[in-house]
């Protein structure tokens, strides 16, 4: 049984202009101790399928699937309040701003300990001290005086760390990272990913990372889905899809890596686009 | 040589002509953008249409009204409206303590408020403009000094002041205008002051400067179109504001005196039947409630219009 | 922090001279000198008058009057009424505790319903909830006060006859003012009765006073929780698995609260605007029936000692709410 199984996932939205399909029937798969990477340019659906899973989509959003279970436990049966204990306990999320992420009005501490106090009945004092052990897992220096830190006075690195600290407090089964370092420092970026192949080696907890960065993709992942426009292009192991893509749009994606520019101009993907939609086309023909 | 500066000039005509006319074009597409984002806003629509009656209204006014505004009816003192016992058609609703139809003194009474609307908010915009203009562009000690006169001013409570400055002035209409429009003054001074503030870096203010612009021309023709939409969201704002303070000052014996069917005044003159004659106190209130209201929905519908903040939302 | 609040207080040091002036500009500017307006219509023997000019020193230069008019006030003396004899400042403060009762019990009404309504209306975005709620909002926001105070004393007093017209108390009651507030007196004198008075005497001037804040601070909770549910932030707190009670009472609201405390600051000057007005409709013996009076009483001093403590009084809160916002904002807190 695998950790998590999502099978035909659509997700709607209403806009002005009509409905919008962000996502349209799209099946990933993780298991326990595996590192699933979510790529695809911007549009492409990656977050909202992991925010629907999360149930963090507007109300706007209409979402309909075949199958989505987390430890063969049918998630979209769950009333809400069961789900919210799955949610932020069992699989947890970190995003993309770090330091938009953190509620600038109450402490680090505060904000890590609250995540224990809703999924744990540790006593106040054990969450301190499990708060700490946190901060100090995720490498923030002199932990115990940055309890009592307010968000704006930490670097972005430095919250996304909390975050990090935040998302494994309650040791969670499934860790989803958003674009966990688009929004960093290149020198930062590395560490950060270190930081979380380091926590998901030792707990042993499925990881999914959404991300644009084939590097990135190349460094972490075990296998790879590869999205465009809200469709799965292609889903295979990480050796496979970088020594042979099956997909033209994976193909395109690889060749706009910085390493495949030819004289002085890097090749995009949508140098490609004429290929892509007449292949699409031939699909749905 | 003729030839050639004849067509030169001809050239140069035709080029302003079509920027001219670009320009044209681009205001157009303008308001029918604006004017599309103001519709989707059902109050403000209906806030305009209200408006845009009492305005008619209010011009029309000698020709609505079934009465002259200032005729005492000797039989009919206090007489009730007309669909309460011992109404009757002719005083559609009632009359007042001296036998005066209360419909007719409301439309005439529609002027004042507009008339008091409009005076107020073109003496406040204009001198608010200027200073905040002249605060914001030139920025030191005259700025520091006139920023310090708005703060004094709005120390005060807006209807406190009014209310001391007509005492120097002394009651009456006009005297009220005028303190009013020193009250809301500040608003324009302020929102004029950081819009120019905000502008007056960017590079279109300096490419201006840069290509000879005067002072006046970059403060006046270049900066100030620029920093409109506010002021426009906060000119609707004081109209209704100007209306109800002149209404309050009225009520307090303060602004428009007796007999001017001002909405205000004619309340201060009902007080005293209030438990004996509801409607020579409903109605007045009411009209300048339903006036004030229009004006805030027309404001609120132009501030969603105008903001680009949330217009993309 | 105390560099904060010294800042501030430095900043209100020019506009309280600024306010000072005005008050002393006012009582000459008006037309006539003060001995004319005192004398009335009698008039007044121009020797006498000279006499007593020079007495008040009316007679020299201005700048030394305004010298000594900061001078006087330094040492507590606004000025005494013609009218009672009294001096200004005593009987400020005898008047003042009803304006506060009254004012105070308003911001309470308005911040006690405007604030959930706003969260409502914020959460239930575009219902019709929030539509109604709003709708209403903007008709309290529009409305003119001394016509809704008259309204509902036809309604409550005269129709339905439960609450009085006018005053503080009812007559009948009589005990010694202890605080000035007349809710905590009446309970303090444990006269039967006394209590139940004086709150159905406070109750309508309240709702009257408070409905201009009470739209005003719907409307700003409203927006200001609007834009803060959309925040990354709030999505983290949901994205925690807590409950949707504590991601917009507690993370949302937290946040949504700090431009709604400085709106309720402001409130303060339309709740003395508002008090001239409700005070004169319900003769509710505060500072703003005081100033209505004194006004046309010519009785000028008043006016101009009203004047300037109205406006210490709104710088005074203002400076409060500065200090209240630096506390609850993180960010200044800490830099």
């Amino acid at each position: 049984m695998p950790l998590l199984e999502i099978r035909n996932l659509k997700v709607e939205f209403e806009t002005a202009s009509g409905p919008f399909k962000a996502l349209d029937g799209v099946d990933y798969t993780v298991d326990s101790g595996e590192v699933l990477a979510i790529v695809g340019e911007s549009g492409s659906g990656k977050s909202v399928a992991m925010l629907a899973l999360m149930g963090l989509l507007p109300d706007t959003a209409t979402v309909t699937v075949d199958k989505m279970e987390f430890e063969g436990r049918d998630i979209t049966k769950l009333s809400a309040t069961d789900r919210r204990q799955v949610i932020g306990k069992d699989i947890s999320m970190i995003f993309q701003e770090p330091i938009a992420s953190l509620n600038p009005c109450f402490t680090v501490g505060f904000q890590i300990g609250e995540a224990l106090k809703v999924h744990t009945d540790l006593s106040s004092s054990d969450r301190s001290r499990r708060v700490i052990e946190l901060l100090e897992a995720v490498g923030i220096p002199e932990p115990k005086g940055r309890l009592s830190s307010f968000p704006h006075q930490m670097s972005g690195g430095q919250c996304q760390r909390v975050m990090i600290a935040m998302a494994i407090a309650c040791q969670p089964k499934l860790l989803i990272a958003d674009e966990p370092t688009t929004a960093l420092d290149v020198t930062i970026q590395k560490q950060i990913l270190d930081l979380l192949l380091k926590l998901q080696e030792e707990s042993g907890m499925g990881l999914i990372m959404i991300t644009h960065d084939m590097g990135v993709v190349a460094e972490t992942a075990d296998r790879v889905v590869v999205q465009y426009q809200g469709r799965q292009m292609e889903e295979s192991d990480v050796l496979t899809l970088f020594e042979s893509p099956k997909h033209p749009y994976t193909k395109a994606l690889l060749s706009a890596l910085p390493e495949n520019a030819t004289g002085d101009r890097l090749p995009t993907v949508s140098d490609f686009r004429e290929f892509l939609e007449s292949e699409a086309k031939k699909v749905s023909a | 040589m003729t030839n050639v500066s004849t067509t030169e000039t001809r050239a140069k005509g035709a080029v302003a002509e079509k920027l001219a006319s670009e320009s044209r074009n681009a205001t157009k597409a303008m308001l029918v953008e604006f004017w599309y984002y103001f519709k989707q806003n059902r109050g403000a629509v209906i806030g305009l249409a209200v408006f845009l009656i009492l305005v008619v209204v209010a011009l029309l006014a000698p020709y609505v009204a079934p009465h002259s505004p200032d005729m005492q009816y000797r039989e009919n003192f206090l007489q009730p409206p007309a669909w309460e016992e011992g109404g009757s058609a002719t005083f559609l609703l009632g009359t007042d303590a001296v036998g005066r139809d209360i419909l007719s003194r409301l439309i005439y009474g529609s002027r004042y408020s507009l008339f008091i609307g409009v005076v107020v908010v073109t003496i406040a915009l204009s001198g608010g403009i200027v200073l905040g203009v002249i605060a914001g562009y030139f920025r030191g000690s005259v700025d520091t000094f006139i920023m310090r006169v708005m703060d004094i001013i709005l120390a005060f409570p807006s209807l406190l002041l009014a209310l001391v400055l007509v005492a120097i002035l002394g009651p009456g209409l006009t005297n009220a205008m005028i303190a009013i429009a020193i009250v809301l003054q500040p608003h324009f001074v302020r929102l004029t002051r950081a819009a120019v503030l905000s502008e007056r870096n960017r590079d279109y203010v300096v490419a201006a400067r840069v290509a000879g612009a005067g002072n006046l021309r970059l403060m006046f023709k270049t900066i100030l179109p620029n920093c409109l939409s506010p002021l426009i969201v906060q000119a609707t704002l004081s109209f209704s504001n100007a209306i109800l303070d002149a209404a309050a000052l009225g009520f307090l014996g303060m602004g428009a005196q007796p007999p001017t069917p001002e909405w205000g005044t004619m309340l201060a003159e009902a007080r005293e039947f209030i438990l004996r004659a509801w409607w020579v106190v409903t109605f007045p209130g009411l009209a300048i409630l339903v006036t004030v209201l229009a004006i805030n929905l027309v404001g609120d519908g132009l501030r969603d219009a105008l903001d680009p903040k949330l217009k993309r939302s | 922090m105390l560099r904060f609040l010294v800042g501030r207080i430095g900043l209100l040091i020019p506009t309280f001279l600024g306010v000072t002036l005005v008050a002393f500009s006012f009582i000459r500017l008006l037309p006539g000198d003060p001995l004319d307006l005192l004398a009335g219509e009698r008039g007044i023997d121009p020797a006498r008058k000279a006499e007593l000019l020079h007495q008040m020193g009316f007679d020299r230069p201005l700048w030394h009057q305004y010298l000594m008019y900061l001078g006087d006030i330094l040492q507590g003396d606004l000025g005494t009424s013609f009218v009672s004899k009294k001096p200004v400042l005593e009987e400020f403060f005898t008047l003042f505790p009803a304006t506060v009762e009254l004012s105070l019990c308003a911001i309470f009404i308005a911040v006690a319903i405007g604030i959930p309504a706003g969260i409502f209306a914020a959460v239930k975005r575009g219902s019709f909830f929030d539509q109604t709620i709003m709708g209403t909002a903007l008709v309290g926001y529009s409305m003119p006060i001394f016509w809704w105070g008259l309204l509902l004393i036809i309604f409550f007093s005269g129709i339905l006859q439960w609450t009085p017209v006018s005053g503080r108390i009812s007559l009948i009651y009589f005990f010694p003012q202890v605080t000035g507030f007349m809710l905590i007196d009446s309970l303090l004198s444990g006269q039967e009765g006394a209590f139940k008075s004086a709150v159905s005497h406070l109750i309508l001037p309240s709702v009257v006073l408070a409905t201009i804040p009470l739209a005003v601070i719907a409307r700003q909770t409203r927006s200001a929780m609007l834009e803060v549910l959309g925040e990354d932030y709030v999505r983290t707190a949901r994205a925690k698995g807590l409950a949707p009670f504590r991601v917009i009472g507690l993370h949302a609201l937290r946040n949504a609260l700090i431009p709604v405390i400085t709106t309720i600051g402001l409130q303060v000057g339309v709740l003395l605007a508002g008090a001239i007005l409700t005070e004169t409709i319900f003769s509710w013996p505060g500072i703003g029936k005081w100033l209505v009076d004194s006004i046309s009483r010519r009785d000028y001093f008043v006016v101009q000692g009203a004047l300037l403590m109205i406006a210490g009084v709104v710088m005074l809160v203002n400076l409060i709410v500065d200090v209240l916002y630096g506390l609850i904002n993180p960010r200044i807190r800490h830099n």
